[in-house]
């Protein structure tokens, strides 16, 4: 029987469990084994893959980065072997091919096993402090249906609220994105991304499947305000434009106006190629000089 | 031999209808006008997209009858899995509906209904629909996508070429019931032409776009059938009134938008209008309320047997004032706006409640500032005697008020609970859910669906597969320790039809232990579990009945290793090998699929 996994908040599991579960077939019920791994269930874990016992003292520290980044682009992270981050819409488990030894020792750290309770009172309020009032987000969870997210994220809006960043505050919203010549569309989820870098970052990952490679990353790090340069990439490298479809119903070019408008009136992205794209490309490639 | 089968087809589906399916199960109804003696309709189960593989299986005589019929009134198709509404099941899995409208369109003249759930339906497929069948009558697409306003333009339209040979034109149904529509504009509706007086069920409430409200109103006026009208939140207040004065039959009503500036005669006018509807006995819709409008709809309460206020953002006193006023009420679905005082006056005063369901505001953050806790349920539990059906979103639970509820409510048949948190721990004693859950299926014996959530280990898994021997759809999220949780259910659970599972601790062995019980089964999913690419060939090799299929984005299933772990597994039983609509991502793992490759043409013919 397999040791028992642990998975963390945001669903990744441990897959080096995995490969020492297929070597003992015994069913453990060690109890120890056991509590140990009762205790990481119980723990509110804010940190990303491969944190365990340092992510309880980063908790707080980590909260705004797992927010945004944590289910997608892991690029600080680093895991030996060549893990693709297949960015996805619908799986979220990210999990990566190559499992280092990162994971086995944090398990081992792990298993240094502390008092039940205090353990358990670490779930009520990490460190000391309440939780944080926003949560990230863990795909399917809780389960709600689309429509009704959608419908509760547009009544917030409505009512005026302010919203806290751009995850986190309620809501999420899904848009289909399409891409000249792929045989099926993908959705993403606008509400965990922050600019137009991390959008076409993603989107490149995305649909680099269909490009060819036509479309590269120049794996530029995550400077702020290289959205300019990353878009350009995107769309000099590989003839591609992106656009999308706004409440008017026109299509428009992605990135002439700033992204918290852009979110707000984004229906669905178009990545155009070929032909259609060539005409665009040298004025957009004026307009991303301009972009914030 | 074929009687029996067939008898006992009917008895698995028949059970079924009415609740939520999986694994692409067509449902053929045929009416048998003379020859069946008891029944007019007689429901044929069959699994998706088999092939007609000559002395396999009964079901090439049951194709063979049906073909001997070429009367199918009705067809209803389910296809994606039950966790593609949250999102966990890739764009591009399959489920497309053409390849099989196509070949309807040809066998099957008269056609009058089609139900599909989860599937993805084209303009194309509502174009060839309005085309094909002259007697069409109902059309029902529940969570399906993939069309927009054009087809439904074409469905609005499609007497045109056959209200030459009869007098009145037949839609009797539409229903888009959370569909995801590509809404260009609202302009479908006026298409359905001035002959069209048949309609007695439209639901467009998924649909953005505004239509032209002259046209609506028209639309309504000549259809004196009309039982069930549900708008969009694009119909604004001050019209419903002009609505529900054309219809004061209507039986169900969803309004759109619940808001307008104060004004006396619009208010008056509405309760007015309200006040006619003799009829009403479902409410639904609440977008945007206005709570000062809500009285307006006090006439109506009394007679209401099902209320949906799931989208009316109204704090609890207003939430309370109205439920309180509704003793005849069945079905509640609310937000978490109405609190634990709303839930114990809802249980004081609507004692005929059968289903309950209620849904978080604000599901994102950790503190919502709601006082919706436990103590509501147990209240409901308490003071609901016929309650039978519950969905729950809530931030605690305890072992206690479970094993209250439990008590209270033995008939519970289906229990939902999501504590918002994932591995939310009984939060007075800070242990695992286990013997709270444990006591829900010691007495409620009838269950047939749980949801899970919380702090829980194998030792429910259990439970369960000790107790909920009537149990048919079970699904799991952030559960459990080891295999052994899984094998409890497997091995344990009689009645079990429909599992689905999440990111638990769940691999190999229990899998492989358990292959026979999956051919009982409907469908197994697993995302984000311990299963291992090899297992899932094993277990394929093991049982060529089931497809076993892999999904994995990563697009590289080939050169991975048999030890890595899949993403996604799904298994369904089937008799006719892998489907052909996957993409990429997505591999059976049948090792010689070339046996049972099939066609579509090849169901339908002999």
């Amino acid at each position: 029987m397999s040791v028992p996994l642990e998975h963390d908040y945001i669903g990744l599991s441990d897959a080096s469990s995995l490969e020492r579960s297929s070597e003992s077939s015994n069913i453990s019920s060690d109890n120890e084994t056991n509590n140990v791994f009762n205790l990481k269930a119980t723990e509110l874990s804010l940190g990303l893959p491969g944190f365990s016992k340092t992510c309880q003292e980063n908790a707080t520290k980590v909260g705004p980065i797992f927010k945004t980044g944590a289910k997608r682009g892991f690029s600080h992270v680093n895991l030996a072997g060549s893990a693709k981050w297949g960015l996805t819409s619908g799986s979220e488990s990210v999990m990566s091919k190559d499992f280092n030894g990162v994971f086995e020792k944090n398990i081992t750290s792990s298993l240094d096993v502390k008092p039940v309770e205090d353990k358990k009172k670490g779930l009520v309020n990490i460190n000391g402090s309440p939780p944080p009032s926003a949560k990230a987000q863990v795909v399917g969870w809780p389960p709600i249906r689309s429509f009704r997210k959608n419908t509760m994220a547009n009544n917030s809006s409505k009512n005026g609220d302010v919203a806290e960043g751009n995850s986190g505050s309620g809501g999420c919203l899904f848009v289909k994105v399409s891409m000249d010549g792929a045989p099926y569309l993908r959705k993403i989820d606008l509400k965990t991304y922050h600019n137009y870098a991390e959008l076409s970052k993603a989107l490149e990952k995305m649909f680099s499947c269909f490009t060819l490679g036509h479309c590269t990353s120049n794996g530029i790090k995550g400077r702020e305000g290289l959205s300019e340069s990353n878009l350009k990439d995107l769309l000099h490298g590989s003839e591609c434009v992106l656009t999308y479809e706004d409440k008017d119903g026109d299509w428009m070019l992605v990135g002439d106006v700033p992204w918290e408008m852009f979110i707000d009136s984004c229906k669905r992205l178009r990545i155009m190629k070929g032909s259609e794209a060539i005409g665009l490309a040298p004025r957009s490639t004026e307009k991303c000089k301009n972009m914030v | 031999m074929l009687q029996v089968f067939e008898a006992r087809l009917f008895e698995l589906v028949t059970g079924e209808i009415g609740s939520e399916l999986v694994a692409g199960r067509i449902v053929m109804a045929i009416s048998f006008r003379e020859e069946v003696l008891e029944h007019s309709w007689y429901a044929i189960e069959w699994w998706c997209q088999r092939r007609i593989f000559i002395g396999n299986c009964y079901v090439v005589s049951l194709a063979m009858k049906i073909r001997r019929f070429p009367e199918v009134r009705s067809v209803e198709l389910k296809w994606k899995p039950h966790f593609a509404d949250f999102n966990l099941v890739p764009d591009g899995w399959g489920g497309y509906f053409y390849p099989w409208i196509c070949e309807m369109a040809r066998v099957y003249p008269l056609l009058e209904e089609i139900k599909l759930k989860r599937m993805v339906v084209t303009d194309e497929c509502l174009e060839l629909i309005s085309k094909s069948f002259k007697n069409f009558k109902v059309l029902v697409l529940s969570s399906c996508e993939g069309f927009s306003t054009d087809g439904l333009a074409a469905i609005a339209a499609n007497c045109r070429h056959c209200c030459m040979l009869f007098a009145s034109w037949n839609l009797r149904e539409l229903d888009l019931r959370e569909s995801e529509v590509e809404d260009l504009s609202g302009h479908w509706l006026s298409h359905f032409p001035d002959s069209c007086t048949s309609l007695q069920s439209l639901n467009m409430s998924c649909l953005a776009s505004e239509v032209n409200f002259s046209a609506l109103q028209r639309l309504i006026a000549r259809s004196p059938n009309l039982k069930t009208l549900r708008l969009n939140r694009a119909v604004p207040l001050e019209k419903l009134s002009t609505l529900l004065h054309r219809a004061p039959q209507l039986v169900e009503l969803g309004t759109g938008a619940y808001s307008a500036e104060i004004r006396p005669n619009v208010y008056s006018n509405l309760a007015e209008a309200f006040s006619r509807c003799k009829e009403l006995m479902g409410l639904s819709g609440f977008w945007d309320v206005v709570p000062s409008y809500l009285p307006a709809i006090y006439s109506v309460c009394s007679r209401l047997t099902s209320l949906n206020l799931s989208y009316a953002t109204i704090q609890s006193p207003d939430v309370t004032k109205i439920v309180t006023q509704c003793p005849n009420l069945q079905s509640l679905s609310v937000l978490d706006y109405i609190e634990d005082a709303g839930l114990h006056a809802l249980s004081l005063s609507c004692k005929d409640l059968r289903e309950l369901r209620v849904f978080p505001s604000d599901p994102f953050v950790a503190d919502a500032n709601v006082s919706l806790t436990e103590q509501g349920l147990v209240a409901v539990s308490e003071g609901c005697l016929k309650l039978q059906s519950v969905l729950y979103f809530c931030r605690q639970m305890s072992n206690a008020a479970l094993t209250t509820i439990a008590k209270n409510r033995p008939n519970l048949n289906c229990f939902r609970l999501c504590i918002l948190e994932p591995r939310a721990p009984d939060y007075l004693t800070l242990e695992p859910l286990d013997n709270g859950f444990g006591a829900i299926v010691d007495h409620c014996k009838q269950l047939q669906r749980l949801s899970l959530s919380g702090l829980l280990t194998d030792l429910v898994f259990e439970y369960i597969g000790n107790r909920a021997k009537k149990l048919e759809m079970l699904s799991i999220a952030f559960a459990g320790d080891s295999d052994m949780g899984l094998h409890h259910v497997l091995s344990g659970c009689d009645s079990l039809r429909k599992l689905e599972i999440r990111d638990c601790p769940f691999g190999d062995k229990a899998l492989l232990d358990n292959v026979s019980k999956l051919e009982t089964m409907r469908s197994l999913w697993m995302s984000s579990c311990s299963v291992s690419l090899g297992a899932c060939k094993r277990l394929s090799q093991k049982m060529p009945r089931l497809n076993v299929e892999v999904i994995d984005e990563q697009g590289d299933l080939d050169s991975r290793s048999d030890n890595s772990p899949v993403e996604k597994l799904y298994v369904y039983r089937t008799v006719a090998g892998p489907r052909l609509d996957m993409p990429s991502f997505i591999r059976n793992m049948d090792q010689n699929p070339t046996c049972r490759r099939y066609s579509l043409e090849k169901l339908f013919s002999e």
